[in-house]
């Protein structure tokens, strides 16, 4: 029989009122998450938003600025997605500039992000006193991943200084495995750089080099001293480094093939996922001549403004769940990071955590990381310098510091 | 009608020259003009003169960038239209099995460069390629670490592209040689001239327009190289292997910095114009000439 006028109404009504719905809630994130340790840390955002009534479209483009460069062009050209990752620091700057950023004041206030995220975390996603992001996580960046198996069996001790950690990778060397695993790419090229700098160079050279760009802090004995400590950690890295990606560099210390990994605690999400724990099977820690110093960074959502309301209203369900507590802790575990709201139960997270909160609570410790400190364009431009000094063993350490200072003033 | 018809092929041609001027010429002149102010993500209107040249001629990469294209370009186009000519030479004795042959020479030119960036890479890999299948063999002292050593990474990027445009070249060779007149062939026999010498000093000069055609192919890839600098070595060891095209797109995305990213494209197409107008202008004198 046909269907009576009133089917075919109720029919009609039911289809729009279920595509609202369905409407309403859909979030399309672009992120680069797509590592193994990285794609279960994104699972636990994409179940809670579920949970929260919402439906989570995935779209993980492999590469921090490839997956940038398409969030960045679709917003520019009209068809943003409701989510787009960013490390914290000035990486949207523009974005906010040019008015393209939906303000996450509500949340902001709702939450009490002033209370309960770290100062420097907190600044580093507000623009004019308005939030234009939401801070999930906080990574540090100079961390020392070892291999308990390997440092055993070569009878390396945890080093307490640099000087100690090269005895400790001699020790390794001799025992036939590889000191350091390396992912030969520019960006973790400088990100040891970074950690040479954090640790040999403290929290005043750190800022000096990125923050202030002072060609004074270039030219001193304490840079050059970073930069041939820097030099020094070639020597305990496999001839197989040039290209490998980071996590097959992580692999190697979790299948116990070599003895350090100096990697961003996002690296635990790797061992996580590989079954093994801290204080069993690896260990971490923070190398500083200088009393310490966590250099401090993470990852953030923004989120492109949209004229439709039910955009918006997946915005802010969006960003609400990210920072809710079960939510950071349930991410924090799988991801390796610790969360960006300090008022959370951190005793379920795992030791190389829980170092981490120490290092947060105080603030001598923290150092803003490079992303926090300068723009894309002079980050760029002085990576090319250190890639080019750790590859080409002929470049000497004077024309290294003048590279730098020409690199410093690369952008207008 | 004559008019009618004229007018009908000039209206024909509107859509085109409109692509031609806003598209082709707008961002071209928009491209100049980005270059010349002081724009970083987005585009801003804030006129700073050269100051981007003068960062852009400073920057060592950039100047590492137009060193490898230009020695990459020249061993590229003269080997690349060399091993073509010889292939070409080969398959023309006829062989048996010429379109099999003609297809295996051929075949690598259906690949992007991203493919064949990437299994040239596994290939020559100092620990997994090549080197590594002779290590397991038994020959313990072959080294074949080009890849990774700052001083040769640009010539496996140029085995790489040559592998890749040989065929192309063979193609357009093969067809100029089976466009030549038989009685040549019979004549040079007649005189007892050898065969090298006929190839050389007679059979060369009647393909000058393959050569033409063939260099004007490859010169423009060779301007556009990127993929294969990025799947190969991703501009490394270092700064090694970059290429100018790779400094235009890191600087226009990844470094958020388009006034210097469009320089750099400003001086490449500078560079272009540079060494492509006198050809054309030569070209048109002989025209004029010949028409008289």
């Amino acid at each position: 029989m046909f269907p009576t006028r009133k089917m075919l109404l109720c029919a009609a009504a039911a289809t729009i009122m279920g595509a609202a719905a369905a409407q309403a809630q859909t979030a399309e994130v672009i992120h680069w998450w797509t590592s193994g340790g990285e794609s279960a840390a994104v699972k636990v955002f994409a179940d809670q938003y579920a949970k929260a009534g919402g439906k989570w479209v995935d779209t993980a483009i492999a590469g921090g600025p490839n997956a940038r460069t398409a969030a960045i062009n679709r917003t520019i050209g009209g068809n943003p997605p409701t989510a787009m990752q960013f490390n914290t620091g000035k990486q949207f700057d523009e974005l906010v500039e040019g008015g393209l950023l939906a303000d996450v004041d509500a949340v902001a206030a709702q939450q009490n992000w002033k209370a309960i995220i770290p100062p420097a975390i907190l600044e580093a996603v507000v623009r004019n006193g308005h939030a234009y992001a939401v801070p999930i996580n906080i990574h540090g960046q100079n961390w020392f991943f070892t291999s308990n198996a390997v440092m055993q069996k070569s009878g390396a001790a945890e080093p307490k200084n640099w000087d100690e950690l090269f005895v400790a990778l001699d020790k390794i060397k001799a025992a036939g495995f590889i000191p350091i695993a390396f992912g030969d790419q520019k960006n973790w090229e400088r990100n040891m750089f970074n950690n040479v700098l954090a640790g040999v160079g403290g929290a005043e050279g750190f800022t000096a080099l990125w923050g202030k760009r002072d060609a004074a802090y270039v030219k001193s004995a304490d840079f050059r001293k970073v930069a041939e400590t820097y030099r020094r950690l070639k020597n305990y890295v496999d001839p197989g480094a040039p290209g490998r990606n980071w996590n097959d560099a992580a692999a190697m210390v979790i299948s116990g093939k070599a003895g350090m990994h100096m990697m961003g605690d996002w690296a635990k999400g790797e061992f996580t996922a590989a079954g093994q724990s801290p204080g069993k099977d690896y260990g971490c820690f923070v190398l500083s001549n200088r009393g310490g110093g966590y250099v401090m960074g993470g990852d953030v959502f923004a989120f492109p403004k949209s004229k439709s309301a039910d955009v918006g209203k997946a915005q802010t369900l969006l960003a609400s769940t990210m920072l809710a507590p079960e939510t950071q802790i349930a991410f924090a575990q799988k991801k390796g990071s610790i969360p960006s709201r300090q008022d959370v139960d951190s005793s379920t997270l795992d030791t190389c955590a829980q170092k981490a909160m120490v290092f947060v609570k105080d603030k001598a410790q923290q150092i803003p990381a490079n992303e926090l400190l300068s723009p894309p364009a002079v980050t760029g431009a002085v990576e090319d310098v250190i890639s080019a000094y750790w590859n080409d063993a002929s470049m000497t350490t004077d024309a290294f510091v003048a590279k730098v200072i020409t690199a410093l003033n690369q952008a207008l | 009608m004559a008019i009618g018809s004229r007018l009908a092929a000039q209206t024909a041609l509107i859509p085109a020259m409109l692509i031609a001027l806003v598209v082709y010429c707008g961002s071209t002149g928009w491209t100049i003009w980005i270059s010349l102010t002081s724009s970083r993500m987005l585009p801003n209107n804030n006129f700073v003169g050269l100051r981007q040249y003068e960062i852009l001629f400073a920057n060592e990469r950039w100047q590492v960038s137009v060193q490898n294209l230009a020695l990459f370009g020249a061993m590229f186009i003269v080997l690349a239209l060399a091993l073509g000519f010889f292939l070409a030479v080969l398959i023309d004795q006829r062989v048996r099995a010429e379109d099999l042959l003609r297809s295996v020479f051929l075949y690598p030119f259906s690949m992007s460069f991203i493919v064949t960036g990437l299994a040239w890479r596994w290939l020559l890999d100092p620990t997994l390629g090549i080197a590594k299948i002779a290590h397991d063999i038994g020959f313990e002292s072959i080294q074949f670490d080009w890849l990774v050593r700052q001083d040769r990474v640009i010539f496996t990027l140029l085995a790489a592209a040559i592998w890749h445009a040989a065929g192309l070249v063979m193609a357009i060779m093969l067809s100029g040689l089976r466009g030549i007149d038989q009685e040549i062939w019979k004549a040079t026999r007649i005189d007892g001239i050898p065969a090298w010498r006929t190839y050389i000093f007679i059979v060369i000069p009647m393909l000058k327009g393959s050569f033409a055609t063939a260099t004007i192919l490859m010169a423009t890839s060779v301007v556009r190289l990127y993929d294969l600098s990025v799947a190969m070595t991703n501009g490394g060891p270092g700064i090694a292997s970059e290429v100018p095209a790779k400094f235009v797109m890191d600087n226009l995305f990844e470094r958020q910095n388009i006034g210097l990213a469009t320089a750099a494209a400003t001086s490449m197409l500078i560079t272009v114009v540079a060494v492509v107008a006198p050809l054309l202008y030569a070209q048109n004198r002989a025209a004029a000439k010949a028409a008289g």
